[in-house]
């Protein structure tokens, strides 16, 4: 099977920052270190703590998806039994045995790589859509599993714990929630250092290969399937890494864990951000939580903008935020960026149009549909009106007809304008 | 033996139903090379676009009606949606079809709410069509069997019997060559698509008053109709009738017999521990055949792919 070389699988190539040197890191350290100095109220910590969980398990998702071409639909799988065999011996360590907190993701990895080499067995044996398919199948299997095995998924209510009841750690019980970000923010460290060395060795290049072109990598002398199966398993580890930081921050894992909702969701994070970059996911797994709690607070119809976002991403930009970003490097390399600057400019008010009127056209549909009998009022960007008035809709929709037909007109200059800002003549000017 | 009958009968419809479904995607699949995984919700579409329609000029209408609407939303979504994203390889159609399944069920949400719908079968097909030993069998669940039997008999004369079978047959195989002969091939896709979601949709339709019409009934039936056509074998129109046809009736003696594991574990000569709730073993103890119903076709989909990875029909390894 030939692929052209344009996917968005195989544009992990391209490097966004030069992650071999060591200052990305040490910023990276840096940033960790501050941030919970600069937001230090506790729902921004709980919103950075769930962020760095879902980085975690995004960096997962995408050895597999991106690395190794392995799109897949049960990874919730290793997340969730690594996390609940975490939780499991946190109980233990409050009956006696001995392991401080912060060992415990190396637990949860331990069994989450133990489930990637059980089920990777036979999954990993095809590539491509049957090894959807049948990541589909294990992972409704085991989420629907957890509702019968009471005695170890704990039933419909979970199973929970106490993270503070185990040996004291320097002086550390992970009472305080800033405590438990450091412990986060030394695990996402130590998780996505380990998954970008994983790239480097030859192992990770090999899978790279299988994505590409499984016959040749055959005729190599490399058998496709162990590939496949050893880059599985290390991605269970690393999500059985991400699923014990859960139960340490949550001290709650529940069938929800497991099922289909979650292993969407970070495939959605993970191809928001850009599959195939080492940091797409994380951003996308940084925007994805942002989105989540953010729109969640304002609009109840959230995950239906979250569907439109996922869907648009899919059609027009593949390559994800990562990906978007990335164009950007040579224009800004040849110091041609300013001729970016009046195109982008001119675009972002019709732009704006067609967020804010798509919104207000959906926003009000929805409270027709759904308010209760009589109430009619509806407030929208501050102001109050009649939601069943002619007036608000046909200006909605107004307003992004026209957003919509000037992005339209604008679509030419832009392309022109990248074109200039792309081409080598008069560079560095 | 009477409720041996009865369940015959109550999987076969299950089965057939399952069947509309993945005959579909298999004609969509081995036409396109391309695993609709919004196809449950073509079927939850069906359903819901039949009920609206019904609330306004009864049930007949929207049988007709409803798959159409399905197939022609279906064609669009292919010309303006999978046909950009098809450049790009299977896996992002993959993600392109997987994103459009949960757009879906936002919207069904978003204009129905997340409540049943009160999607009701028609009254002329209000009776019992005959009677087994004191159990009744609804003439409406005949109708679905006559359904879906008449849609697969017309699937297999049009495929093989017609020219424009004979030009779908063509255009999978040697497109460029079809396509020279002055067909217009993309067209071609472009029904095959319609016409497969218009099948779901048909589906939804028949199926809405009897196994209920709610947001969740695509992700209920999603994976399910997957892992069919896994079992059957991917491409395989017969591994898809027999898988349908054995999960149909997996599922329906598996709810009805209410087979103990505790029996079965003292029969053999084991001690329940005593008290129950205190034992590891807890959970296989307590354990029925109705309770472990809905996970039978997933163990099932496992067991097959240990021993035969190709699927029960399937011809290549992948």
């Amino acid at each position: 099977m030939s692929i052209s070389p344009n996917t968005p699988l195989t544009a992990g190539t391209r490097r966004l920052l030069p992650l071999n040197l060591l200052w990305p890191w040490l910023v990276a350290a840096v940033i960790l270190i501050i941030l919970p100095l600069v937001f230090d109220s506790r729902s921004a910590l709980t919103i950075m703590n769930q962020m760095g969980i879902t980085i975690v398990f995004a960096l997962s998702y995408n050895m597999l998806l991106g690395q190794g071409g392995m799109l897949s639909f049960g990874h919730a799988v290793y997340m969730g039994l690594g996390g609940f065999c975490a939780m499991h011996v946190m109980n233990m360590v409050e009956g006696g045995l001995w392991l401080p907190l912060p060992l415990l993701p190396i637990v949860g990895g331990i069994f989450g790589l133990f489930f990637a080499f059980l089920i990777g067995s036979f999954s990993t044996r095809r590539a491509g859509t049957v090894f959807a398919m049948i990541s589909l199948g294990v992972g409704e299997l085991v989420a629907a599993s957890s509702i019968i095995i009471v005695i170890f998924f704990g039933g419909e209510e979970g199973i929970s714990g106490d993270r503070t009841m185990g040996p004291e750690f320097f002086g550390l019980d992970f009472g305080a929630q800033s405590q438990v970000y450091y412990l986060t923010a030394l695990w996402l460290f130590i998780a996505a250092l380990g998954m970008y060395l994983y790239t480097r060795t030859p192992i990770g290049r090999i899978s790279n290969a299988v994505r590409d072109n499984e016959e040749r990598a055959e005729f190599l002398g490399y058998s496709q399937r162990h590939v496949r199966w050893i880059s599985f398993c290390a991605s269970g580890f690393f999500a059985g890494i991400a699923g014990a930081l859960f139960a340490i921050n949550f001290e709650i894992l529940t069938e929800e864990n497991l099922n289909l909702v979650t292993s969407g969701s970070i495939l959605l994070a993970t191809f928001l951000g850009g599959v195939g970059f080492f940091i797409g996911p994380i951003i996308g797994a940084i925007v994805f939580t942002l989105l989540q709690t953010v729109l969640a607070l304002y609009t109840e119809i959230w995950s239906l903008y979250l569907g439109i976002l996922f869907l648009a991403t899919v059609m027009f930009f593949p390559f994800g935020l990562t990906g978007l970003l990335a164009i950007h490097i040579l224009p800004w390399k040849l110091g041609k960026f300013r001729l970016l600057v009046k195109p982008y400019a001119l675009m972002a008010i019709p732009a704006l149009m067609v967020v804010l009127g798509g919104a207000a056209f959906l926003e009000i549909l929805f409270h027709i549909r759904s308010a209760a009998v009589g109430d009619s009022e509806m407030t929208l960007y501050g102001i109050t009106f009649d939601s069943h008035g002619v007036l608000p809709m046909l200006s909605a929709i107004v307003v992004f007809v026209i957003g919509v037909y000037l992005l339209n007109k604008l679509a030419p200059m832009l392309k022109e304008a990248f074109a200039q800002a792309t081409s080598m003549k008069g560079a560095g000017s | 033996m009477s409720l041996f009958i009865v369940n015959i009968l109550d999987g076969l419809v299950t089965g057939l139903l399952l069947f509309m479904l993945c005959s579909g995607l298999t004609l969509i699949f081995s036409m396109m090379g391309v695993l609709n995984f919004a196809h449950a919700s073509f079927y939850m579409l069906g359903a819901y676009f039949a009920y609206q329609i019904s609330t306004y000029t009864g049930f007949w209408v929207g049988l007709i009606v409803a798959p159409i609407i399905v197939g022609v939303f279906g064609a669009l979504i292919e010309r303006y949606g999978l046909r950009r994203v098809h450049k790009y390889g299977h896996v992002p159609e993959l993600i392109f079809t997987f994103g459009l399944a949960l757009l879906i069920e936002e919207v069904v949400q978003f204009f129905w709410g997340r409540s049943q719908m009160p999607y009701r079968a028609p009254e002329a097909l209000d009776f019992a069509a005959f009677s087994i030993a004191g159990n009744a069998f609804p003439a409406y669940k005949v109708f679905m069997i006559f359904v879906a039997i008449g849609l697969f008999l017309a699937l297999l004369y049009i495929l093989t019997k017609t020219r424009i079978g004979m030009t779908i047959q063509a255009a999978l195989s040697y497109p460029e060559t079809v396509q020279n002969l002055g067909h217009n091939v993309p067209l071609v896709f472009m029904g095959v698509f319609g016409v497969g979601t218009a099948m779901a949709g048909l589906a939804g339709v028949i199926a809405g008053p009897v196994m209920g019409t709610f947001p969740g009934m695509a992700v209920f039936l999603g994976s399910i109709v997957f892992v069919t056509i896994v079992i059957g074998g991917l491409g395989s129109l017969w591994g898809a009738l027999i898988a349908s046809l054995l999960i149909g009736w997996i599922q329906t003696f598996a709810a009805t017999y209410n087979v103990r594991m505790e029996d079965i574990l003292t029969g053999l000569g084991f001690d329940k521990p005593e008290p129950i709730w205190d034992s590891a073993w807890q959970d296989l103890w307590t354990l029925t055949l109705p309770q472990i119903g809905p996970i039978l076709p997933y163990l099932l989909m496992v067991i097959v792919l240990v021993v035969r990875p190709q699927g029960l029909f399937g011809k290549r390894e992948s």
